[in-house]
């Protein structure tokens, strides 16, 4: 039960309003640990169930979208009904491996911090639909503002891998020269904004992005990432308000994978209404897709992107999955919901799902999918070493020192100077 | 050249920029149509258009969040933030990001925008609208803080932060808007018209950051000042009868170190004089270095002339307000020690 009795409306109503002492609700997952995962109270609609509005449709003609769940593969692997999008199984193909990849390069430095070979890092698994299927709607020259769990997006645009481990190790590859902590990369080559550790910041910079984009006559539009806790910041509201006012060619995204570390998604409001309903407000279309669906993800992207570039403005994308492993390497999710729930998922597993739809699409066999993953997990183990021969965070394979004194203004600050002679470097 | 005050000759430097460089944007609450609610960007929307010059929802979090983006998509945002009062909802946006792009991304990403707030008392504002917050900016590395004190000035420092390539707060003294206000609140003020500043060129010059200005040479005691508080400081020497050189930093990051240096080892004595609560405001931070520069050339203690720390109280605004009685009495005192 997701409300205490003393709660329910009616029961409240009946009391004589004068002397009913008044309740608050803190609000509690449906399970914690040691107790059986529930997932009954979830709002999921059948695949292929939910309409495609026109490109252009009126925000207000397509509100059900917001609470309904657009889902392509069903659970036999089949794409259907009316989001099944014109994918050719080349860009499927590609998906897949931006997925693997991305899931052994997580467990790789997953495993390289619990090796003290860097401080800290975040895992995406279970989520790689995400950043796999919308790097993939997007194009090469839109400017991604992603959140610390968006490493599929830069894999997925050949950002080079080694690379990013040379910023997580902070060691001699590192392109941020060791100035921040692992995950927060950033390219501008590869168009993918600087990562922010401070939650919800690049929600209204992409914003700002677009309207420059629009106010230049260019025709890059920008995407941003944030997850469910986040919604709760004001820059989630900023953001909202400002690509509605002024029809910003942007799609703001919410990844709910049902956790911000230890707080469920409930408490930051997603109990009363999906967060995607929270475009409505704004007179924004919103869509609710499942996460995991990596063809509903590409369709629902795609729709977004298209009525982006045509001047019909922002979308909200609520991407609906579940964040598999913990939040960070800093906490331990088995102290706070069942050990089990990530596995009983009733939307599956994003890689397991695009598996079996080309297997059933003839394009796939199970061998081929064990080679290929054979194939990524010595691509990564290769970079790992190759990184690793550049040092590890600690043992001072670092850029020089001297630079952390360099680059706060873009002209030498004089004051820094003279500071880091007082350094001594 | 033409006459103006300090809000044509702001109004002059965005027209400048705007007819210069296609990059340059503007927008803030109340700022297109109507012109801006102390009339900074009168005229903007019209002469350029709705895409150049455009209001805002009250969102200042929103403000600043979007120039940062518009900024590293590669314009030159100049936004205006209606009273300094209102600047804290961008805070985070502030320090966190704008402040921080250029380093943490090693030079990929950058935000030259320039953040436009009226600032000081001297106005009846209360504690929401007469605040003097540049200390808190100051102390974040990676924004630079520039305050002008005279039409001229203000013309050419906000063209220099519309060309810098970092985010720059300008914060606007309000009170000199129309008129160079010494802190005398019982005389007329004088319009601008009667000041040599107040010449200032239409077209394109710039006064470079990071350059102080020594409005009154002097002998005795070096007076540190900016905003409003240069005004004051100039009435105060002509008061105590003290040969003071009072210096207008102009921007206190960047910081004319040496100007003020020189100036201490020729007077020896200092006095920082801020309309800024007293405890951690930029005077502090001008007090510690003097004391460690110029040391053995001081007579006296370095001495600060400051807002009380206390909520600015709408009631006693002169009683708050350092005016030119207290910072005369400081000269003094400095020449007694």
């Amino acid at each position: 039960m997701l409300h205490s009795p003393r709660l329910d409306r009616q029961a409240v109503a009946l009391r004589p309003a004068r002397n009913a002492p008044l309740t608050l609700r803190i609000p509690e997952p449906v399970a914690r640990p040691g107790e059986p995962v529930n997932f009954s109270k979830l709002r999921l609609s059948a695949p292929g169930a939910v309409r495609r509005p026109a490109l252009d449709a009126e925000p207000r003609s397509i509100h059900d979208l917001a609470y309904e769940l657009i889902r392509v593969l069903d659970d036999e692997g089949r794409a259907v009904g009316p989001w099944v999008p014109e994918i050719s199984s080349a860009t499927l193909l590609s998906g897949l491996r931006t997925m693997m990849l991305t899931r052994v390069f997580d467990e790789r430095m997953y495993r390289a911090q619990r090796q003290g070979k860097c401080s800290f890092y975040v895992r995406s698994t279970g989520e790689e639909a995400v950043s796999a299927a919308q790097a993939a709607a997007l194009d090469a020259a839109d400017m991604l503002f992603g959140s610390y769990r968006s490493q599929g997006l830069l894999i997925a645009r050949g950002y080079p891998i080694v690379k990013m481990m040379g910023q997580v190790y902070s060691n001699l590859l590192d392109p941020l020269l060791g100035r921040q902590m692992p995950v927060m990369y950033s390219s501008r080559e590869h168009n993918y904004f600087t990562v922010s550790g401070n939650l919800g910041t690049q929600f209204i910079q992409a914003v700002g992005w677009a309207m420059g984009s629009a106010l230049s006559g260019d025709t890059r539009i920008a995407a941003s990432w944030i997850g469910d806790g986040t919604t709760a910041e004001g820059d989630f509201h900023y953001a909202l308000t400002f690509a509605s006012v002024y029809r910003a060619p942007v799609i703001l995204n919410v990844v709910n994978n049902q956790w911000a570390i230890s707080s469920f998604q409930g408490i930051a409001g997603g109990d009363e209404a999906p967060f995607a309903a929270r475009a409505v407000g704004y007179g924004l279309p919103a869509l609710r897709v499942d996460g995991n669906d990596f063809l509903a993800v590409y369709a629902a992207t795609k729709w977004a992107a298209q009525r982006a570039r045509s001047n019909h403005g922002a979308t909200m994308i609520e991407l609906f999955t579940y964040r598999a492993e913990a939040h960070s390497t800093s906490d331990d999710p088995s102290r706070y919901r069942p050990a089990d729930e990530g596995s009983k998922w009733p939307l599956g597993d994003p890689i397991a799902r695009l598996k079996q739809h080309l297997i059933v699409r003839g394009e796939w066999s199970e061998e081929k999918h064990a080679a290929l993953q054979e194939e990524v997990t010595q691509e990564v183990r290769n970079i790992q070493r190759e990184a690793e021969a550049q040092g590890v965070h600690g043992n001072n394979q670092t850029p020089s020192p001297r630079t952390m004194f360099e680059g706060v203004f873009k002209e030498p600050d004089p004051r820094l100077l003279k500071q880091r002679q007082e350094a001594g470097f | 050249m033409a006459t103006m005050n300090m809000i044509q000759a702001i109004n002059s430097a965005m027209v400048t920029m705007m007819t210069r460089d296609p990059q340059v944007v503007v927008f803030g609450e109340d700022v297109g149509y109507f012109g801006g609610v102390f009339r900074a960007t009168d005229g903007l929307q019209k002469k350029f258009g709705k895409h150049r010059c455009f209001d805002t929802p009250i969102a200042e979090g929103g403000i600043v969040g979007a120039a940062i983006g518009m900024g590293a998509y590669g314009m030159r945002p100049v936004v205006e933030i209606q009273f300094a009062d209102y600047i804290y909802p961008a805070f985070d946006q502030l320090t966190s990001e704008a402040a921080r792009i250029r380093y943490r991304s090693a030079g990929d990403f950058s935000v030259p925008m320039v953040v436009r707030t009226p600032y000081g008392g001297g106005i009846f504002g209360g504690q929401t609208h007469s605040q003097s917050p540049e200390g808190l900016f100051t102390h974040v590395v990676g924004l630079k803080v520039v305050i002008p004190s005279t039409p001229y000035d203000a013309k050419g420092l906000l063209i220099s932060s519309i060309e810098d390539d970092d985010p720059v707060i300008f914060l606007e003294p309000k009170r000199l808007y129309t008129g160079p206000f010494d802190g005398r609140h019982d005389v007329a003020v004088k319009p601008w018209s009667a000041h040599p500043a107040a010449e200032v060129p239409e077209d394109y010059y710039r006064v470079p950051l990071g350059q102080a200005s020594i409005v009154r040479p002097g002998e005795d005691v070096t007076i540190l000042a900016y905003g409003t508080m240069v005004h004051v400081a100039l009435a105060a020497a002509a008061e105590s009868g003290v040969d003071a050189e009072v210096i207008d930093l102009r921007s206190l990051i960047p910081l004319d170190v040496e100007t003020i240096m020189t100036s201490v080892h020729k007077t020896g004595r200092c006095i920082v004089v801020h309309e800024a609560t007293k405890t951690s405001g930029f005077g502090a931070e001008l007090a510690a270095l003097v004391q460690r520069e110029c040391f053995y050339q001081l007579e006296a203690p370095v001495e600060r002339v400051t807002g009380w720390d206390i909520p600015y109280p709408h009631a006693f605004e002169w009683q708050y307000f350092p005016g030119p009685a207290r910072v005369a009495a400081a000269m003094r005192q400095a020449m007694e020690a």
